[in-house]
């Protein structure tokens, strides 16, 4: 149960967004949580929710995509989605398998609401 | 009217900044650091018993215990010859992170260490998130546990590059099969290299001693 101090960092680092980018309001935080990430969503909506009480927040939005497993096979080329963890090739069924998606625990952005022309934000 | 202000920022980066720094501290004196991880009760402790009684006076090697409550492992450890062993009590929390290896590092001289061996808590979960600074990560599962294990913890065994099976002395008295974990593992990880072991016995430790041997002369 790992998740609440993940919880607090997503936080923590939303509170400094909004500081540093004189955010007036953010509405929801979308994170981006790789299947192999080792994170359970359910907790850290959980722990988020709980954490978000009585700070800036409190009216924000956790928005959790879930990102699956991608493999790119290192012997023939391949690139594919690995399927129950089984991290084998489909088309040559080598076991060497790099992973390239599915790892992540990142912050993908925030939404604000707030005039589109302000600094620091894309639409 | 609602914007998307991009972040694209790992939620862990100040750990993994804190575990590169490690990382290049220990490159620098040539230690090979290992992260041991696993459900409680695998034999994590007993492993590095039979470990430091098999190699203290060949190996430098240094230990930081981890664990939830009390310094039992660290004392059990330093019984077993033990020179240089640092407790870390988490004090309730489920894996170790690289911002408490900061703060024990100090205790150790790198400069008179060849290898450092990290105890994580026992847990298949938690610790797969954290880097510690480590080369690698060795993951110890027992016969007296799940065959399908791997599978159920996919994220720690395709983090890992060392399997060790221990208890197999025990092996028949459960349903346990040893070339269905082996599989399970691979199907994760092919590259995982793996050891089988009992602590209790001593059967299959020479290989292990042999293995860490040939990483700390590398």
């Amino acid at each position: 149960m790992h998740e609440l101090s993940i919880a607090q960092s997503i936080l923590n680092t939303a509170l400094q967004e909004m500081a540093s980018r004189q955010l007036p309001r953010i509405s929801k935080i979308v994170v981006h949580v790789g299947a192999l990430s080792g994170v359970v969503p359910e907790a850290l909506q959980f722990g988020f929710d709980a954490l978000k009480k009585q700070t800036p927040l409190e009216g924000t939005e956790l928005s959790i995509e879930m990102i699956p497993v991608r493999g790119h096979c290192t012997d023939c080329g391949a690139d594919f989605e690995v399927e129950n963890f089984a991290f084998s090739c489909p088309q040559c069924q080598s076991g060497h398998i790099q992973m390239t998606r599915g790892d992540e625990l990142n912050i993908a952005y925030l939404e604000v609401e707030e005039e589109p022309s302000a600094s620091g934000a894309t639409s | 009217m609602a914007t998307q202000v991009k972040i694209e920022k790992k939620v862990l980066s100040e750990n993994d900044r804190l575990a590169a720094d490690i990382r290049q501290q220990l490159q620098q004196h040539g230690v090979v650091a290992l992260n041991f991880v696993s459900s409680p009760g695998s034999g994590k402790t007993s492993l590095l018993e039979k470990t430091l009684s098999a190699l203290k006076d060949e190996l430098r090697i240094g230990l930081i215990a981890g664990d939830v409550q009390t310094e039992n492992d660290a004392n059990r450890l330093r019984l077993a010859g033990g020179q240089m062993v640092q407790p870390l009590v988490t004090g309730g929390a489920c894996h170790l992170d690289a911002k408490m290896i900061t703060r024990v590092l100090p205790e150790f001289d790198l400069s008179r260490l060849d290898l450092l061996i990290i105890e994580n808590v026992g847990n298949l979960v938690c610790p797969s998130s954290y880097d510690l600074g480590e080369a690698m990560k060795v993951v110890l599962i027992s016969t007296t546990e799940g065959d399908d294990k791997p599978l159920k913890y996919p994220g720690m065994f395709r983090r890992s590059s060392v399997m060790v099976i221990n208890k197999i002395d025990l092996l028949g008295t459960s349903d346990f099969d040893l070339e269905r974990v082996k599989a399970n593992a691979r199907q994760i990880n092919a590259d995982l290299k793996i050891f089988e072991v009992s602590c209790r016995t001593g059967e299959g430790l020479d290989a292990w001693y042999d293995w860490l041997r040939d990483l700390v002369r590398r």
